[in-house]
């Protein structure tokens, strides 16, 4: 049997309502470009839940809604996007993810060449993270009431024995390591946007860490908090943790990594690097003592080469994150509010 | 208030647009409130718009006149053996 | 990045700090205000105050244009989008300020209001051009910095024929507000805001140049030290003020000639003139009606003034009641008297211009410097 000969072309035509349908157009789909691309034993059953056997360990779970302007940015797309998302926040809870899932919601008129290099980008970043998709569904909307595409993807994975990362776990003395620049997401895709476009050679971090926290475990098994700052950047994350653990933190500005295009890009716009996004990088909370153990392994791994100690925690009621300035100073770091807009004084 | 940062200019295009590059990242802007803007000068930015050159002789000159204020320092650190 | 590292480095702020703690008269303290809301933020943003002796203090002033605009004008503005259809283009700035019953940008553009946030008014025009059946108005705010790329786009309208282009000016004047708050009772009669020199602005002096200052460093008896944005840039700029205060001048001098000079940008100040004339008076938040301190369009060029384009209703625009921006834009009060700070009013929940512009004395005392302020108590109370 030759199934290529079969395969319905997706080079050109658009999504339209019968490939949500659920008759024959929706079944070629499915199989000629999510299944041919995203294909594993466990997908290839062909039904509509996937059989797994219960791994030994704790389970960890985690599902993420993925929305993105634009859809294809530098160094991503939100195929990729959605694999390393899901990913790392399975990772950081120390785990080894085992299997993804995703859900995706289609706009009516989305052209399907576009939709193939997504699912293609989406195999790729699958495969290299050495994670299958073991079970999908797809929905089409009318035109207008959607973006494009939305993908929803959820992760499973287990925790080693003997590992017990949270938030709560910070304690005052403990180091916080970052494992590289921040800011690169928030940038590559703010050049790209309409209004504001700008040239850059910057590339969105987009990376699975699950690799890189595995080392690290390995090495500190201790580890108190990983956490992968996204949207509201690293200074949102750190104020998370700051709440949960009802602690502060000092940092050192001329510590935390950043790249000169970044801070150009920021500069420009009146933003904040602190507060932009990333999605390939994490933030470590760990005792003292492992801290410069840690950070040998973190800078030996591709995700961590520019890894740092960026300060420590402290005790403080108040939970304010505050921070030694470049210049001799000393700031808060706070939260974000509302969403962090392009500004011209 | 007035968010401006000094970029150079890379490119003259025509209808008053230039292309500025500030590090990497490279932008396009009017020149439309400056005369005589050339190729590697540097310009301060806002909304956009190049609002003035910016002096190489005149930054050199205050970053002196800043370390002027170093003088005394060592001076006092050599008063008070560097406890200053 | 040019221009910009060297005026941050460390090593030179510590010799300016010792230099400053050794002129600074220990038996005096200097009250410096900053018109400028770019100095508040680099102030807070990297702590210069922890660089300075304890008797130099900075008192914030209004020049935060977001923190100027009364209600009324963003309610106009609201407005225009809601009623009249239009595409309302703005700064980024102005999103999340909150109007009459708390509604901004943001909320209008939510319940349906096509409301667009652009980086400059190129981006304005070319949203007019893409959207020839649709009018689209430009919502101008700003200072002098501003003023002249909103002149440019009304010519380039003009020369273009883009009809469906209009401007909602709320341009403002920066020495006519300096100047009214150095004549305002509390300055004047009652001593209640002592300001014993200003740092000048930074990139609005690019525009207008030094002399407008000249006036009223001599009226008013006050030392003036035009000064960049960059933290070097103000440590500098304040010891030159220390230096005038203790050898008792009062001049206009300039830190920031990197940019600055005595005349400004010539062309720029002619097509401003060219485009806009003075209103005889404008409101400004906090500081009410100030006399000859605003533009508007010139009769010339009333075809791209949204103002006559569009009729607004009259409204009851309102402040919350309790806010004390009106007094912290005049210097006359500290965030921190405010009875809202940090208690009802966050960058989070803004119930004044102050709180939302990171430019305004609120919102930066909130974030960057509350640590060192006695609303630390207040803000762990509401935690």
């Amino acid at each position: 049997m030759n199934m290529v000969d079969k395969n319905v072309s997706y080079r050109s035509g658009n999504v339209d309502m019968t490939h949500g349908g659920g008759g024959r157009a929706m079944a070629d789909l499915i199989r000629d470009l999510f299944h041919r691309h995203l294909r594993n034993p466990i997908l290839d059953q062909g039904n509509d839940a996937a059989l797994i056997e219960v791994p030994e360990g704790r389970l960890v779970m985690s599902t993420d809604g993925h929305v993105i302007s634009p859809l294809f940015f530098p160094g991503g797309d939100i195929g990729s996007l959605a694999v390393h998302g899901t990913l790392n926040d399975v990772a950081m809870t120390g785990a080894r993810p085992l299997y993804l899932t995703a859900g995706f919601i289609l706009e009516e008129g989305f052209p399907l060449a576009d939709l193939e290099r997504i699912v293609m980008s989406m195999a790729q970043a699958a495969n290299d993270a050495g994670v299958p998709v073991i079970t999908g569904d797809t929905k089409v909307v009318e035109k207008g009431k959607g973006d494009g595409v939305f993908i929803t993807t959820t992760g499973l994975g287990v925790v080693p024995d003997g590992v017990r990362v949270s938030a709560d776990r910070a304690k005052p003395g403990q180091a916080i390591l970052l494992s590289g620049t921040i800011g690169d997401h928030g940038v590559a895709i703010l050049s790209k946007r309409e209004n504001l476009e700008f040239e850059t050679e910057i590339l969105s971090d987009s990376a699975a860490l699950h690799g890189l926290v595995a080392e690290m475990v390995a090495a500190v098994p201790d580890i108190a908090v990983l956490r992968d700052p996204t949207r509201g950047g690293l200074a949102a994350t750190l104020n998370e943790i700051a709440r949960a653990a009802n602690v502060g933190m000092m940092l050192d500005e001329a510590a935390i990594p950043l790249k000169p295009d970044v801070s150009a890009a920021c500069e420009l716009l009146g933003l904040d690097p602190l507060y932009v996004a990333n999605e390939g990088k994490l933030v470590c909370l760990c005792e003292e003592a492992d801290a410069d153990k840690l950070l040998a392994v973190m800078k030996a791994h591709p995700h961590g080469g520019n890894a740092a100690i960026i300060g420590h925690v402290t005790d403080d009621a108040a939970n304010l994150i505050q921070m030694k300035t470049g210049f001799g100073g000393t700031r808060v770091v706070d939260w974000l509010a509302g969403e962090q807009l392009p500004r011209i004084c | 208030m007035c968010l401006a940062i000094p970029a150079k200019v890379t490119a003259l295009e025509a209808g008053d647009m230039a292309v500025v590059a500030l590090e990497g990242v490279k932008k396009r802007i009017s020149v439309a409130l400056l005369d005589d803007v050339s190729v590697g000068d540097y310009v301060l930015i806002h909304v956009g718009y190049a609002l003035h050159k910016v002096s190489a002789e005149e930054a050199a000159r205050t970053l002196a006149l800043m370390a002027e204020a170093g003088i005394l320092k060592e001076e006092l650190e050599e008063i008070t053996g560097g406890a200053a | 990045m040019k221009y910009v590292d060297e005026f941050r480095a460390r090593d030179l702020a510590e010799k300016l700090a010792v230099q400053i703690a050794a002129e600074a008269k220990p038996d005096r303290t200097y009250h410096l205000m900053e018109f400028c809301g770019g100095h508040t933020h680099a102030i807070f943003r990297y702590g210069v105050q922890d660089l300075m002796p304890e008797n130099v203090k900075f008192v914030h002033g209004p020049g935060c244009p977001v923190c100027v605009l009364p209600v009324r004008r963003l309610d106009d503005a609201v407005e225009l989008a809601e009623k009249h259809g239009v595409i309302l283009c703005s700064y980024g700035d102005m999103m999340r300020v909150p109007g009459t019953k708390q509604r901004s940008l943001i909320k209008a553009k939510a319940d349906g209001a096509d409301i667009r946030m652009i980086y400059s008014t190129q981006d304005a025009l070319k949203i007019a051009r893409e959207n020839p059946d649709r009018q689209v108005v430009f919502f101008a705010i700003g200072f002098e910095t501003t003023t002249p790329p909103t002149a440019v786009a009304i010519k380039q309208a003009e020369a273009e024929g883009l009809e469906n282009f209009s401007v909602f000016c709320n341009h403002v004047l920066t020495p006519s507000a300096i100047g009214h708050i150095l004549d305002s009772p509390e300055v004047r009669d009652l001593g209640t805001v002592k300001i014993d020199g200003f740092l000048g602005p930074s990139h609005v002096s690019s525009v207008i140049g030094s002399e407008p200052y000249e006036f009223f460093a001599e009226e008013f008896a006050k030392p003036v030290v035009i000064a960049g944005f960059e933290p070097l840039d103000v440590m500098q700029s304040v010891l030159m003020l220390i230096r005038q205060v203790n050898e008792g001048r009062a001049e206009v001098e300039n830190e920031y000639t990197r940019v600055v000079t005595r005349e400004g940008n010539l062309k720029a100040q002619a097509l401003v003139s060219e485009v806009f004339e003075l209103r005889q008076s404008f409101e400004w938040r906090g500081l009410g009606e100030v006399p000859y301190s605003a533009l508007r369009i010139r009769d010339a060029y009333a075809a791209f003034d949204a103002e006559k384009r569009f009729t607004v209703t009259e409204k009851q625009s309102r402040e919350v009641k309790s806010c004390e921006c009106p007094a912290i834009l005049r210097g006359v009060k500290k965030p921190t008297d405010c009875k809202l700070f940090g208690t009802v009013c966050t960058p989070d929940n803004p119930m004044g211009s102050c709180m939302v512009s990171s430019e305004g004395a609120c919102a930066a005392y909130w974030t960057y410097g509350r640590f060192r302020e006695p609303a630390k108590q207040k803000a762990e109370a509401i935690a």
